[in-house]
């Protein structure tokens, strides 16, 4: 536990009282008891249900659609098709906050002539009940022309292919040219080349997308939705033709995000009903919806030829890296980038040439998902390290801990790593903690395999991304925290209140957090890319140490001593020596609000700033600064049907300073059973673009009868950007899971299957080539 | 047109007369009472979120129809206990943080609380993960739902008296 002083960076000196203690989140009561509202939960008077008509070809031209029937089925108030919004846009970029240039990809809100993905929106329905608008969907006639599509990336890339986006259907590349990998391999003992592919993956919130939008008498279209980024009011505004200040996102407890709720979902839908119908339009996905509705995870193929000394030092590493982008281009370009960077994972490489593409394709599209990127790179650096290790005849953690970088080491980008790097600990730690290796019974064959990893926390440093916080004082001595940031079940506000708590002396209880209003909470940014304790973990520190300093010194005076002799504590004031020298919280409070001192404080924390890096050699500083850690595993493979067991799951991670450490426990263990699903169950299939598996009984997600007792190590090196030291853990916790399975199974039956996921009849059939090779 | 007609059930301790079409089903009904605590995660019956005990026994509620139910009592996770007087179970989850985004918690809770009423008020671990196996978790990685549940048994065996 954390209860020593720190002076780490970005950290106050003092003595923790609430930081780095397991408290139950403030939001735990709510949600357990079924308190807690979400968006899905909010109805209003006159309120209309819509539904989305979707595509049900992947390719096609749309030549007619025929609303007639459906607008005058009784009970229907509105129907919307592209003829309704003949130069409306959608965009499908990040949202920045400084208007920083974007991608230049916004994309038609519904299909006016060309369908690119099954499932794409060909109109839009707001009704009395939804089983009218459900009937109403059934009644809009239109005629779809097939359209040659492109189904894979091979197909995409083929010379005459048809044209998905842009002019050759690749949306993105990146390059790293560092060093010389000719002579890097020219002077290698050993050269390794290998494959490996990973799969469509889906969010699988269980909150399904929805919201409920209302345009209010100042002509506000006020829309509360579950979201991870309320700052898509903007692009909202944009996309339906009104004013920036005439779109509010109030957001609520997010039932899951994953990334899943990073791009626009239902909100530009919402605004255009609300304001053609002119009353209150809810729209709730069915599951089915959601599958259909929503980007997936990139699935990768990615080559690494990596040349060793004998010793087993990397001298060379090539990777070529290519993601399906499918039908539009969303994140693609910053996932691909995201991988780019963590392609040679923890190691240290000084010839590294890395080609990495996106191509689109008629599967639907892709964008972020936790690990963005460098979770699909993992999969590739971690199972290749495994096959050199038994190229080389070294042990696998043995030739890890011979390329880890070090701190000041230059990583992909030729920048230096600032913080620390505890992949040999953590890794050494995790392993440790898988006990004793139990022997092989019979057909049951048990292996064991570890992963480690890069992954960046914090924005990417050219979007010059910045947050703010308010944090106040009552007169009662509570404390308010005011900050925009969305929470997606990680306890991303409970973060914010423990910090407060620690800096102004009070119990976590008694400091409330509005957030996630576009309207009238500080704009705090995105609560993605392992950015929300970092960014706005930061602005709330700094905000509430500027009231803290306020308050002591006015104590200091009371007391007649010096400011830096009071501390605050249990709502009490203090001189740190002589504590029964004391008053409380409120009534300093009060001789403050009497003196005319501000009780509250607004900061903007600021990332560092970046301009880019450098188009050919791919150098130049990209994020703040990355998290490491590992995963081991224990899996137990029955060679007669190929079903895979994992037995025990370790994930030892290097949090910085952990704020509560059961909250980095929670995001340890659920993405570790992420990674299972990725590993050895989960898989998007798409037949001709066309989705085959939209539920849950065909889409299968770890059960609590699939997932063994997930060990979480937390270590804290104290050195991150974040709030005391902290980095990130909501991404880092899935990014090396997959691969550690994949190297556990390989361990087990001798045989590596390199493509995701690695389910029974893979398994069957390995070792059945195995055998007769 | 479906048929409608007016059904009674004892909600939470409360009795209810509510008109429901024949094709409704309970979790249209209960959300249409305001009962929010009970969650729509897939209609399908695949993922838990909507569980609630009717007559004692989880049930999905997305796949029950209220006119199967008739005279039922039905208990959400709202009505196991007050945020003033707990029940072992919301005790527990919130102490071991079983609850992340929380969206399936309700669903698990009931899952666990059929179990612990029905089956066994001693259970091992295998016996929770049965009992929670038709309710899906995308957050937690379910250890920590394991210890909650694990922990209120006690606590309940330990001679905790229902309110």
């Amino acid at each position: 536990m954390s209860d020593t002083a720190t002076t780490a960076r970005g950290g106050a000196n003092i003595e923790f009282r609430q930081v780095g203690k397991p408290l139950p989140r403030i939001d735990a009561p709510g949600k357990t008891h079924g308190k807690t509202r979400y968006a899905g939960d909010y109805v209003m008077p006159d309120m209309l249900h819509a539904k989305v008509l979707r595509s049900p070809e992947a390719s096609a031209i749309l030549t007619r659609i025929d609303v007639s029937r459906a607008r005058a089925l009784a009970g229907v108030a509105c129907v919307l098709t592209h003829a309704e919004l003949p130069d409306r846009m959608a965009p499908t970029d990040i949202p920045g906050q400084t208007g920083r240039k974007r991608l230049d990809t916004d994309q038609q809100i519904l299909v006016r002539e060309r369908v690119r993905y099954h499932g794409e929106p060909l109109a839009l329905v707001a009704a009395d009940t939804p089983a009218i608008a459900e009937k109403a969907l059934e009644l809009i006639a239109f005629d779809l022309e097939p359209f040659p599509g492109v189904y894979s990336v091979e197909e995409a890339l083929a010379p005459g292919a048809p044209v998905v986006q842009g002019t050759d259907n690749v949306v993105s590349t990146y390059k790293v040219r560092k060093g010389d990998v000719e002579a890097g391999f020219a002077a290698a003992d050993t050269i390794i080349e290998k494959t490996y592919r990973t799969q469509f993956i889906e969010h699988a919130f269980l909150e399904p997308e929805v919201g409920l939008a209302w345009v209010d008498e100042s002509e506000v279209v006020n829309i509360r939705m579950s979201t991870q980024v309320i700052e898509h009011f903007r692009f909202i505004a944009e996309a339906i033709g009104v004013p920036h200040n005439k779109v509010r996102i109030l957001g609520s407890m997010v039932g899951g995000g994953f990334g899943g709720k990073e791009d626009i979902t239902v909100e530009i839908y919402l605004a255009l009903l609300a304001r053609a119908a002119g009353r209150p339009v809810r729209l709730c996905y069915t599951r089915e919806d959601s599958f259909f509705g929503h980007g997936k995870r990139h699935p990768f193929t990615i080559t690494h030829r990596t040349g060793f000394t004998r010793e087993g030092k990397i001298t060379a590493l090539r990777v070529d890296m290519t993601a399906d982008a499918g039908a539009y281009v969303y994140l693609s370009p910053y996932v691909l980038l995201y991988a780019t960077v963590a392609s040679p994972g923890p190691y240290r490489v000084d010839n590294l040439h890395v080609d990495a593409r996106a191509i689109a394709t008629n599967n639907m599209y892709t964008s972020a998902f936790r690990g963005f990127g460098a979770a699909q790179a993992c999969i590739a650096h971690e199972q290749q390290m495994d096959e050199a290790a038994k190229a080389l005849g070294i042990d696998p953690m043995e030739l890890r801990r011979r390329n880890f970088l070090r701190t000041g080491d230059l990583i992909a980008t030729g920048v230096p790593i600032e913080s620390a790097v505890w992949s040999d600990e953590c890794m050494t730690r995790a392993w440790e903690a898988l006990g004793e290796r139990p022997p092989d019974r019979g057909p049951i064959k048990i292996g064991r395999g570890v992963a480690t990893y890069q992954q960046s926390y914090g924005r990417i440093t050219w979007l010059h991304d910045t947050s703010e916080a308010w944090v106040g004082v009552e007169m009662d001595g509570t404390v308010v925290v005011r900050s925009g940031v969305t929470d997606i079940g990680a306890g991303q506000v409970s973060a914010l209140a423990q910090i407060a708590a620690e800096l102004l002396g009070v119990n976590l209880t008694d400091v409330t957090v509005h957030n996630s209003d576009s309207a009238t909470t500080p704009l705090a940014g995105t609560t993605t890319a392992t950015r929300a304790l970092y960014m706005t973990g930061n602005a709330v520190r700094l905000a509430a140490e500027a009231v803290r300093n306020r308050l002591l010194k006015r104590a200091a005076r009371e007391f007649g001593v010096q400011s830096h002799e009071v501390d605050a504590a249990n709502s009490m004031v203090f001189v740190r020596e002589q504590p029964q020298t004391e008053m409380t919280l409120a009534d300093l409070v009060a001789a403050c609000a009497s003196e005319g001192i501000h009780r509250s404080e607004l900061v903007m924390f600021r990332a560092p700033f970046s301009d880019g890096i450098d188009a050919e050699t791919g150098q130049g500083r990209v994020h703040p600064d990355y998290a490491y850690g590992a995963q081991a595993v224990e899996v137990a493979v029955d060679t007669e049907t190929g079903e895979v067991t994992v037995l025990k799951s370790v994930g030892a991670h290097d949090v910085g300073q952990a704020i509560n450490p059961d909250a980095v426990e929670g995001q340890i263990e659920g993405g570790t059973s992420q990674g299972h699903g990725y590993a050895l169950s989960e898989e998007l299939i798409y037949k001709e673009g066309k989705l085959v598996t939209p539920s849950f009984s065909e889409y299968l997600i770890p059960t609590a009868m699939d997932m063994p007792r997930v060990q979480s190590i937390i270590l804290e090196s104290r050195s991150g950007v974040g709030p005391f030291g902290a980095k990130g853990i909501g991404e880092p916790a899935l990014t090396p899971v997959a691969p550690a399975i994949a190297n556990a199974v390989a361990d087990a039956i001798g045989v590596r299957i390199t493509d995701l996921p690695i389910t029974p009849e893979k398994v069957v059939e390995a070792l059945a080539s195995k055998g007769t090779s | 047109m479906n048929d409608a007609k007016v059904i009674r059930l004892t909600i939470n301790g409360r009795d209810f007369d509510v008109g429901a079409l024949s094709n409704e089903t309970l979790l249209e009904t209960l959300r249409g009472l305001a009962h929010f605590e009970v969650k729509s995660g897939c209609e399908k019956g695949d993922c838990g979120a909507c569980a609630v005990l009717v007559d004692g026994q989880a049930v999905d509620s997305c796949l029950t129809l209220t006119w199967t139910v008739e005279g039922a009592a039905v208990t959400t996770v709202a009505g196991l206990g007050t945020v003033d007087a707990p029940h072992p179970l919301h005790k527990a989850f919130i102490e071991r943080g079983a609850a992340q985004c929380g969206y399936c918690t309700p669903g698990l809770i009931i899952a666990a609380q059929s179990m612990l009423d029905n089956d066994t008020r001693d259970p091992a671990e295998d016996d929770i993960r049965l009992a929670l196996s038709g309710n899906l978790c995308r957050c937690t990685g379910y250890t920590k739902v394991f210890d909650a549940v694990s922990e209120a048994a006690r606590v309940m065996r330990e001679g905790w008296e229902s309110p």
